[in-house]
């Protein structure tokens, strides 16, 4: 059997994380107050309940990389600078650098892995292989998962305005032209 | 490290009160970057985000602490006219959603992009702890390069602006328009009744701060009864004494030379605008001016 690049960085992931219980191992100790230095917060990470006990340090990018195995959502610059870590956090766009875990108690958090429905691709994920808004794809996910807040946003019409609302995600290969396409076919479809 | 979860802002200032080492973090835009590259290791966090009462804003107005931009830009744009240009200006799209007021006053840094606002609009910022709770004027509140006048057992609880009285304009140099932090910023308040003008500078001194020659001259100078037209010489003296106001540095977003030069033409710039619409407005048009 072959084992997929993701499968191996999933399966990596599990193992060294270090800190993380995995969730069976939270639940039988759900009873008992977190160790010292170490933190419990249950969320939801695309509509599925999440317990994680962690070091209050971890950044909400981090969890959902190395303990929940979501390695859609990509490490960037780790300091808010790129974009490419953008997931939804009760509806609104953030970075995931820049979010401490243990801040979401209660919270509802959607990753890339989160939007298609089942096979069907979001219409702004297959807006952007229309237009191949995307070169190397290291932005992507951060930049789908802003763009489908843009498509969002009605106030945000012209091409101009689509740029500012996007102006928080780099691409350094330069896709933006192709991106704004994207943005602008997922839009029309949205209306 | 520490993770401390207060639900209540008496909870959280007793907190404070035993732990004045733990670092507030509400939308973590300031502090995770401390964080993530360990260039701060806090013996403890004290998570603001669970407490209600930092996340409103009341008529008159209060400001929560907590309030993250991206509300002040939605919810407070025609009573804080200042504040919500400034506000737009913070970061991106992600980092408005999360980034508060009160991060920025807490960091206090002098590029801090809602600071020339808050001088030039007289805020008074609300801090607590479990001994009460004082009232800091805007003008008192920055000390130093990164440094507040916040004791260590307190917190920053609130913002208190009066709605817009008059026209209020905010502008800022970067090298693009989104995710910079300031090359030098200005700000400028207008109080037609009282015949009295706020100004301050931000990224142009180890603190920002007001420039009141500046603001001396132009409440002099303008005729707020009857408004006619700007002369050029006024908004060039304007710029002058707001220029002169700052003491910035060379470093590596700009020269100093630069800053000066910036200001100045800010001011003429902000001023304008201003006037403008005071002018639109005595005039029965509702127009607002543009760039």
């Amino acid at each position: 059997m072959t084992t997929s690049r993701r499968q191996f960085f999933g399966q990596a992931a599990a193992v060294s994380a270090g800190v993380a219980l995995s969730a069976p191992a939270v639940e039988a100790l759900a009873a008992e107050p977190a160790p010292a230095g170490l933190v419990d917060v249950v969320f939801e990470v695309n509509g599925e309940r999440q317990k994680l006990r962690l070091d209050p340090r971890v950044t909400l990018l981090d969890a959902l990389r190395e303990q929940l195995g979501l390695v859609g959502t990509k490490k960037g610059c780790d300091r808010g600078q790129c974009g490419a870590c953008t997931v939804h956090v009760d509806d609104r766009r953030v970075l995931s650098c820049l979010t401490l875990t243990a801040t979401l108690q209660g919270k509802e958090v959607t990753t890339i892995e989160g939007i298609a429905d089942g096979d069907d691709l979001h219409p702004v994920q297959r807006a952007f292989i229309d237009h191949d808004g995307f070169q190397c794809g290291f932005c992507t996910s951060g930049q789908i998962m802003s763009a489908v807040k843009v498509v969002e946003e009605r106030e945000v019409r012209t091409d101009d305005q689509i740029r500012e609302a996007m102006s928080g995600n780099i691409c350094r290969c330069g896709a933006y032209p192709n991106i704004l396409e994207a943005i602008k076919q997922a839009k029309a479809g949205d209306r | 490290m520490d993770f401390l979860r207060p639900e209540t802002l008496a909870e959280a200032l007793e907190i404070k009160a035993e732990r004045p080492d733990a670092v507030p973090i509400a939308g973590g835009t300031d502090v995770m970057v401390e964080l993530n590259y360990d260039h701060r290791r806090p013996a403890a966090l004290l998570d603001l985000t669970r407490i209600p009462e930092l996340q409103q804003w009341e008529d008159g107005l209060r400001v929560g602490a907590g309030v993250p931009y991206v509300r002040i830009i939605d919810e407070l744009g025609a009573q804080l006219p200042g504040l919500a240009m400034a506000s737009r200006t913070v970061g991106s799209p992600q980092i408005r959603n999360r980034g508060t007021v009160g991060g920025n006053l807490g960091a206090a840094s002098p590029a801090g992009d809602t600071h020339p606002v808050l001088l030039a609009s007289d805020a008074v910022i609300e801090v607590a702890s479990v001994r009460g709770t004082r009232m800091i004027p805007a003008a008192e509140f920055y000390l130093g390069v990164k440094r507040n006048a916040l004791e260590p057992d307190e917190l920053i609880v609130a913002v208190h602006l009066t709605p817009a009285k008059g026209p209020q304009q905010f502008s800022k140099v970067g090298t693009r328009n989104a995710m910079v932090i300031a090359v030098c910023s200005f700000a400028i308040s207008l109080f037609p009744q009282e015949n009295r003008v706020g100004a301050a500078v931000g990224s142009a001194a180890p603190t920002p701060r007001r420039a009141p020659e500046a603001e001396e001259f132009l409440a002099s100078a303008l005729d707020f009864k009857n408004p006619k037209p700007l002369l050029d010489s006024v908004k060039r003296e304007f710029g002058e004494l707001v220029s002169r106001a700052a003491s910035p540095i060379d470093d590596v977003r700009g020269s100093a030379a630069y800053r000066k030069h910036a200001l100045a033409v800010m001011a003429r710039r902000t001023l304008g605008w201003a006037w403008q619409e005071l002018l639109a407005k005595k005039n029965g048009s509702e127009e607002r001016p543009c760039a």
